[in-house]
């Protein structure tokens, strides 16, 4: 995945700061209990939504089972409606191919669709480095892209800026990338909306190269589909002469008619609507309508690793459709950020340890960032078992015996020494209720320090309970 | 870099290795409904009709003779003195309007669809339970820049012929190899504090004619 998130802390250390900050809990507060109580009315609409769910889950579990047959048959259906495909092992492939592709119109700016993959890769960075200027044209991306900020959550990128912070950052930093905010620009959500409806156009009509993903590609016909609100998307789908699509390969549903399945349950767990304002599907290019060249840029980068995980493969079923981070207890008071990654919330738990592998701190902790309660699978329209897998990472998180886990080995192996050493136990026991006046009320060492940050040890009895057993019943 | 070729082996061995050892994937159910709605054209139709309101489109019913002055009405109460005309439109459409012309042949450019006002389409299909006008560029439509750009929509759908109830009525009936676009209402957005709030690139205003005979 992309470099933007290397280094970043572990997720108890950077969730700290966001715990603490009164108007990033109050704004996420707001925008997941709006949407949640949404969703709930929005899916309660439909009788059969545990057996659509059903569906979903079996229709995605059968395309990765058979992954490998229908990429080649997208490839077929793309190729045969007059796109080229192209494979991306890895983010930087990807890049490199993207940027070629792009130098190759003679274009130095590009408008970008909301894309989780490209975001992934990070697409802009390394396109930036070749001296070209990718424009985010969803609102909530450009709200991020102008405040020189990070994503923070899946749909809505920009979830933890309020209306009044959007309205500052448009004032002080349209100007810098084009058209300026209006004078006496308010902080109405109808205003924002406008003025950024004035900043991208000149943008739109002047785009010759598009770059999207796709929320689904169909294997049997080719089809590609972007699932969309504000019509930005139609814009660089439809206007410019070159569209690349940047897709993470596990995005295939085999047929036509899976889509029904889909356009039911994504919609409704993700914005709550019964529908979304905008979708567009296309099928390589067609004469007179839309660009006149397609790229299909099938993106690896480390999903391959996550398949060959059989509890953790079913993570790839995931539709991006971020129901579970609205519902999260974790989620909404750490905030995106402090997950370290395009994937926050409980499917970016189980997500980015997966795609990125267990090696940095921040994605040995990822696991960890969860109460298990549960929330997350109860809404997932593909009934990801998220506590299941995250139970399976922290397995393979302690295994590889990485920071922390060290001590946790350290802590397990004392103790199996000690219960095989009764004498030393019985010692150390009666040693420990002696000095509890001296105890501390927190620990310290890297996570006991954290679980004693927000409460206190428990007092230490005046005898140990052997002791007052014997003493007592004997 | 890798040349495509070898990435496109490195890839397919990587999925074919992790899938080894996997077990046959579980049969695809569909025991979902094929509708939510019950089987009366009546009761549909007033379905669609309330799920576009809900989604902030204007719905007008009417009738293929009356369609003229209502398209005309719409056109004037918006202001919009320039309209765009797919190929394939019936010309009687346009018949109680006078707002400029924007014929598509040849192409209009972007910025010439951005200084027109409106736009008059058909429609492929309409699904009530979602409150979906389906575009397919097909006669009548245009390809699709044209519903795009001009910020008022109006787009006329056939009652008898083109209303179905659910999703899973709607996909057999559009042909995948078309550019197909699926409308809900008029562009809106989320993306401030998740409150739906509407209007931003595409037509603020769409809408909607159901014609019955």
């Amino acid at each position: 995945m992309s470099g933007t998130y290397l280094g970043m802390p572990s997720f108890p250390e950077a969730a700290r700061e966001a715990v603490h900050d009164p108007t990033l809990r109050g704004n996420l507060r707001h925008a997941t209990h709006t949407i949640r109580d949404k969703r709930a009315r929005a899916v309660a609409e439909l009788d059969d939504w545990a057996r659509l769910r059903e569906a979903g889950k079996r229709i995605k579990d059968h395309t990765l089972r058979y992954l490998d047959r229908y990429l080649v048959r997208v490839e077929e259906a793309v190729t045969a409606a007059g796109g080229t495909v192209h494979w991306a092992a890895d983010a930087e492939e990807a890049n490199r191919i993207v940027a070629d592709l792009v130098k190759a119109t003679g274009e130095s700016e590009v408008v970008k669709v909301k894309s989780m993959a490209t975001q992934e890769t990070g697409l802009n960075e390394a396109l930036e480095a070749e001296g070209i200027r990718a424009y985010e044209t969803d609102l909530a991306e450009l709200i991020v892209q102008l405040g020189g900020d990070r994503p923070s959550h899946i749909l809505v990128p920009a979830i933890h800026r309020n209306r009044g912070e959007i309205r500052d950052i448009f004032r002080s930093e349209m100007g810098e990338w084009g058209r300026p905010a209006p004078e006496g620009l308010t902080d109405t959500p109808a205003e924002l909306a406008e003025a950024a409806r004035l900043h991208l156009r000149e943008k739109f009509l002047r785009a010759r190269v598009g770059i999207s993903g796709a929320n689904f590609m169909v294997a049997e016909t080719g089809t590609l589909v972007v699932v969309e609100s504000e019509g930005n998307g139609r814009m660089c789908l439809t206007l410019p002469e070159t569209l690349i699509s940047v897709v993470g390969i596990e995005k295939i549903v085999p047929t036509w008619r899976d889509l029904e399945v889909f356009l039911q349950t994504l919609p409704r767990s993700s914005t709550a609507e019964r529908m979304n304002p905008y979708t567009s599907m296309w099928t390589g290019t067609t004469d007179g309508d839309g660009p006149r060249t397609f790229h299909l840029v099938l993106l690896d980068n480390g999903r391959t690793d996550t398949l060959a995980d059989e509890v953790g493969r079913q993570a790839l079923r995931c539709i991006r459709c971020s129901a579970c981070l609205n519902v999260c207890p974790v989620y909404e008071r750490a905030g995106g950020h402090a997950y370290g990654s395009v994937y926050p919330g409980p499917i970016g738990a189980i997500l980015s340890p997966q795609l990125r592998g267990t090696g940095s701190e921040i994605d040995a902790s990822l696991p960890y960032a969860s109460s298990l309660c549960g929330a997350c699978y109860e809404v997932c329209p593909v009934a990801i078992d998220i506590p299941e897998v995250l139970v399976h990472l922290r397995e393979k998180v302690a295994d590889q015996g990485g920071k922390g886990h060290r001590l946790e080995g350290v802590a397990m192996r004392t103790a199996t020494w000690l219960l095989d050493h009764p004498a030393a136990l019985n010692a150390g026991e009666r040693l420990a209720s002696r000095t509890r006046k001296l105890h501390p009320k927190r620990l310290p060492g890297p996570g006991a320090r954290e679980w004693t940050n927000s409460r206190d040890l428990p007092a230490m009895p005046p005898e140990p309970f052997r002791d007052w057993w014997k003493k007592n019943h004997a | 870099m890798t040349s495509p070729s070898s990435s496109r082996d490195r890839v397919l061995g990587r999925v074919r290795r992790a899938l080894a050892e996997a077990p046959e994937a579980p049969e695809v159910t569909r025991d979902y409904l094929v509708t939510h709605t019950p089987d009366d054209p009546a009761t549909v139709l007033d379905l669609l009709h309330e799920n576009l309101v809900d989604y902030r489109a204007g719905v007008h019913r009417g009738t293929r003779q009356g369609l003229p002055s209502l398209i005309g009405r719409l056109l004037a109460d918006h202001g919009a003195r320039s309209v765009v005309v797919p190929p394939g439109l019936p010309g009687a459409w346009l018949a109680g309007s006078d707002a400029r012309r924007r014929y598509d042949d040849p192409p209009l450019t972007p910025a010439e669809l951005d200084s027109a006002d409106a736009v008059v389409t058909g429609c492929a299909l309409a699904v009530a339970e979602t409150g979906t006008v389906v575009l397919d560029a097909g006669p009548g439509q245009g390809r699709r820049a044209l519903t795009l750009v001009p910020d008022l929509h109006i787009c006329v759908v056939d009652v008898l012929g083109q209303v179905v109830a659910s999703l899973p009525q709607a996909l057999p009936r559009l042909d995948p190899t078309r550019p197909t676009t699926w409308i809900s209402g008029p562009s809106a957005t989320s993306d401030i504090e998740l409150d739906r709030v509407e209007g931003v690139h595409g037509p603020r205003t769409l809408e909607v004619v159901l014609v019955a005979d």
